[in-house]
């Protein structure tokens, strides 16, 4: 069972092989047994659950049954979710039980999914390694003594332990993708504007987008048919006709043009996750495609424009967790700007605390200028670089990440470090574009490579139609962890 | 060398939406706190805001009104500061792309004192950007603690910005006044000054003429007319003394004190904030397309001051009594509404409401919203005047009727016999009888006592019950003593 894939499951709910309540129990049964080792669910809350799940199951009977319905997804912390503990992996939100629905998450509830609890991740979203969370690292289900990747990492462990079939990520710099890779699993970030960011703990609103993470892209298709669409909530949401994502999956992929970007295979990354995406490149060539060379000539600049723009954003955002209203207020204070300071102080992490001085210091009067314009002003070359790569190529391709999966603790000194491990996902965030990770091999210390495919825009269908060809010539994707 | 004062005004209209700028909470004054709290004005986890087009058209209707360049894409920016009510730690205002831009306002200056006379002025206006409005800090509902009500918080303000061009406390109490009746005019604003929702932030400044501008001080939040002069003589007085004695004037933001008459200084300028506008990413920048910009232009009334020309030039009235039956929307509708009943009765119409209507609003406390009659109750007593079935005096008396009990006019000429005596047979008649009456103030007058008229007046009218018709009453009198 808990290798079915999404179609599977709700094919044998709807057939009443399974209730939704069983499914839902066996997960839970499964994260009580596991959880504790990996730390990739944050809360879990087994009454709400299986009430949904009783629900679903009223719904199958009824025969009004969607896709999805009686699946129990995992939630990504940063959503909102009515009545559920909702922390974004922060003490500042320590005891915030969100009183209404993330637009993703009332999408699943309207799907009659269920919500089988809520994943760890970094503090804010802001990591690379899920050691930021103000509720413990999370461990690699590959080797526990590894990083799972971040922000979105407690989703990527759940998914590779099993401990749920598909859950939710977001990626604003890598999120969602970095730790599909280091967990040998699949994401998707679509499209900037294609999932709304209603209810979705904002981070860098310019860059912050939702996208489904499970084990392969037929799943991903199948999520992001409830995922993704128009909400007038969100002024950054995309008014676009309803698309069924899985319609190209079966398409061959002969004459695909695959762009490999020169500047994604340089300096930097290790040997064996070179290895492992050139091999993948050569499978995709016995499949039918052609490959192109492109280069990308401003993405060199990513890593420092995210970092000015994305803690500017930030440095804005977080401001409303100021100990007035909810979250996390310091028991003592003399007056109310000594109220801020320590409330904010022991509520917020350092990393979240030193991108919060990042930010505020690039906003500054007299620097604003010379960071956050010129920063926007390279955003828009790095852009325009890919509009000139689509026009050679349909897909771009690459590594999703630099290395493996690194040690807890490893790179904890040294934030460039980390950041750096963000190099080839970031200039997709800038540019708005789709991009994914799919499994596509094992590297050093048998830890699981990810290939990173990159879209035009809207252009998710394909991603997954390219995606779903290699998952159906290879296996990666459906190897499991040991012992665990 | 005497000191010229430098003004320029920066005023908050709250725009008339139903519901907030960001959010679909609702913006009614007065309720229970927080109960016009939604998740966006709580700032929860997660929100965002989507723009009410309703506050784009009301700015697009300021733009239009004032004749000015209205952007075709303005950008919504992040203000960051730390404040209890002030939910996000950031308020989302405009800062380099505003929605209007360069106008101007013609206002009509009363000089406070002297002889001196009312004079036409234009004054420019800078900008005119949308932001939302903070909440409010309840302080000493209970001990030690400070309240907060968010039911204000996302409420849509339009933040109207003048060039420094006023001269006098009497000018910028005319641009205050002018806009404060122009955005009621226009619809966009209810002007309600005590629940805050026109605002006028004022900055002063002094010079000796000919030298550039004085350092400013900006009075903060002044919510009616009388305190706005107040302040002014007082802050302009200050800086005066503070030169004069030697000192210098340091920018600063002040608070004016309605119970001592003082401005206080709040923060100085080191205080000042460093707000860290950037674009606000949650939001797309505003286009206004020229397509709606004339939806809205069609919409527009006669704006004041193109029916005071009309008043003049085409009903030829006087430049005064146009400007008072413009000085709101309310009053010029009844005006109209009332001359519909008598077109050719311009003068007759405009005393009447200028008058006897406004005296007694007066009385009453009322203003012309509240008005007991209506346009056209006044416009079917003005037809009886005009085609004269009632005197002036006949008129007063269906006036005070139509007032306190309603009704129609000719059913209360009708109910009270003021039907006024037009028959010249009639009049004669009663005029024959007083000369043969009176025989010897007759040969008084006759022998030059001019001033004995209205003796006769007064006789004649008495004999008609009040009822002749004056005019007549007049003409045929004087006829029959010339003898």
């Amino acid at each position: 069972m808990f290798e079915s894939s999404l179609k599977q499951l709700g094919d044998a709910l709807r057939a009443k092989k399974i209730s939704s309540v069983e499914l839902t129990q066996l997960y839970l049964d499964r994260i009580a047994k596991l959880n504790p080792a990996l730390n990739a669910y944050v809360t879990v809350n087994p009454e709400m659950s299986l009430a949904q799940a009783r629900a679903a199951d009223a719904r199958i009977a009824a025969g009004t049954a969607e896709a999805l319905t009686g699946i129990p997804f995992g939630q990504k912390d940063i959503f909102c979710a009515q009545g559920w503990l909702t922390t974004c992996g922060s003490k500042m939100l320590h005891n915030f039980v969100s009183p209404y629905d993330a637009h993703i998450i009332s999408q699943f509830n309207a799907a009659g999914a269920v919500n089988l609890g809520k994943t760890n991740m970094d503090e804010f979203a802001m990591g690379s390694s899920n050691e930021t969370s103000h509720y413990g690292a999370v461990k690699n289900p590959w080797d526990v003594a590894r990083v799972p990747g971040g922000s979105s990492g407690g989703t990527a462990s759940a998914i590779a332990a099993r401990l749920c079939a598909a859950a939710t990520g977001t990626d604003t710099g890598g999120s969602i993708r970095q730790p599909a890779a280091l967990c040998g699993i699949s994401g998707l970030k679509p499209t900037y504007g294609v999932c709304s960011r209603y209810g979705m703990i904002a981070f860098a609103s310019s860059l912050d987008q939702a996208g489904p993470m499970g084990r392969s892209a037929e799943d991903l298709a199948l999520m992001m048919n409830v995922m993704a669409g128009y909400d007038e909530r969100d002024s950054t949401s995309l008014q676009r006709g309803k698309e069924d994502y899985a319609r190209n999956l079966d398409q061959p992929l002969t004459g695909l043009r695959i762009g490999l970007p020169k500047e994604f295979f340089a300096a930097g990354m290790g040997s064996d996750v070179a290895q492992a995406v050139e091999a993948a490149i050569a499978e995709y060539k016995k499949l039918g495609a052609t490959v192109v060379d492109i280069s990308l000539p401003n993405s060199r600049l990513s890593v420092p424009v995210y970092y000015v723009l994305a803690p500017a954003e930030a440095s804005s955002n977080l401001s409303r967790f100021d100990g007035v209203r909810y979250g996390y207020r310091a028991p003592e204070y003399s007056d109310l700007a000594d109220m801020y300071e320590k409330s904010r102080a022991q509520g917020f992490g350092s990393e979240v605390k030193r991108r919060i001085m990042i930010g505020t210091y690039v906003l500054s009067h007299g620097y604003y200028d010379a960071y956050y314009l010129q920063a926007q002003k390279i955003r828009r070359l790095i852009a325009q670089d890919f509009v000139e790569a689509f026009k050679q190529c349909d897909v771009i391709m690459g590594p999703t990440s630099p290395s493996t999966a690194f040690k807890l603790g490893e790179k904890g000194d040294d934030p460039v470090q980390m950041y750096l491990s963000d190099i080839y996902t970031i200039a997709v965030n800038l540019a708005g574009l789709p991009g994914m990770s799919i499994p596509c091999g094992f590297g050093d210390n048998a830890m699981p490579v990810g290939l990173q495919i990159i879209g035009n825009y809207f252009d998710e269908a394909r991603m997954l139609n390219v995606a779903h060809q290699y998952q159906l010539a290879t296996d990666w994707h459906s190897r499991a962890p040991q012992g665990i | 060398m005497t000191w010229e004062i430098v003004i320029g005004l920066e005023v908050h209209t709250q725009l008339s939406t139903n519901t907030k700028i960001f959010s679909g909470a609702s913006t009614a004054f007065g309720a229970e706190p927080n109960t016009q709290a939604d998740a966006v004005s709580l700032a929860l986890p997660g929100v965002l805001p989507v723009l009410n087009c309703g506050a784009v058209e009301r700015a697009i209707k300021f733009g239009l009104a004032t004749g000015a360049h209205i952007a075709p894409r303005s950008v919504f920016a992040r203000k960051n500061y730390f404040y209890p009510d002030l939910p996000k730690g950031y308020q989302i205002s405009q800062m380099d792309l505003p929605v209007v831009g360069q106008g101007a306002l013609t206002i009509q200056v009363e000089p406070l004192s002297g002889n001196a006379k009312p004079y036409e002025k234009v004054v420019r206006i800078t900008r005119a950007h949308l932001e939302e409005d903070a909440g409010k800090s309840v302080h000493g509902s209970s001990q030690g603690v400070t309240g907060i009500d968010l039911n204000r918080a996302g409420t849509p303000l339009l933040e109207i910005v003048s060039e420094p061009d006023m001269r006098s406390a009497a000018e910028a109490i005319a641009y205050a006044k002018a806009l404060h009746t122009l955005v009621k005019w226009i619809g966009i604003c209810d002007g309600n000054m005590q629940e805050g929702s026109f605002r006028c932030d004022v900055n002063v400044s002094v010079r000796k003429p000919g030298q550039p501008f004085g350092t400013r001080r900006e009075i903060k939040n002044l919510n009616s007319f009388k305190f706005m002069q107040q302040a002014i003589d007082y802050e302009v007085q200050w800086q005066i003394d503070t030169i004069e004695n030697g000192g210098k004037v340091q920018q600063a933001t002040v608070l004016f004190n309605p119970d001592t008459g003082e401005t206080r200084s709040m923060r100085s300028k080191e205080d000042a904030h460093d707000y860290r506008y950037f674009p606000d990413p949650d939001l797309l920048p505003l286009e206004i397309s020229e397509a709606w910009k004339a939806e809205v232009r069609a919409t527009m009334p006669e704006l004041p001051q193109a029916k005071q020309h009309r008043y003049v030039n085409e009903l030829g009235l006087s430049a005064y009594d146009a400007s008072l039956l413009t000085s709101s929307r309310e009053m010029a509708d009844f005006f109209e509404a009332a001359l519909s009943a008598v077109p050719s009765q311009a003068k007759i119409c405009a005393n009447w409401l200028i008058g006897e209507v406004s005296a007694q609003l007066n009385r009453d406390g009322l203003d012309m919203a509240q008005c007991p009659i209506t346009a056209q109750q006044l416009g079917g007593m003005l037809l009886r005047i005009a085609d004269g079935t009632i005197s002036n005096s006949g008129a007063k008396e269906v006036f005070r009727t139509l007032w306190a009990e309603g009704g129609e006019a000719d059913a209360i000429i009708e109910a009270k016999g003021l039907k006024q005596v037009s028959d010249s047979g009639a009049i004669e008649a009663l005029v024959d009888e007083i000369i043969a009456a009176n025989a010897d103030k007759v040969a008084e007058y006759r022998s030059g006592k001019d001033k004995l008229f209205g003796f006769f007046v007064g006789l004649a009218m008495k004999a008609s019950k009040g009822k002749a018709n004056p005019a007549q009453l007049n003409e045929i009198l004087k006829q029959k003593l010339a003898g």
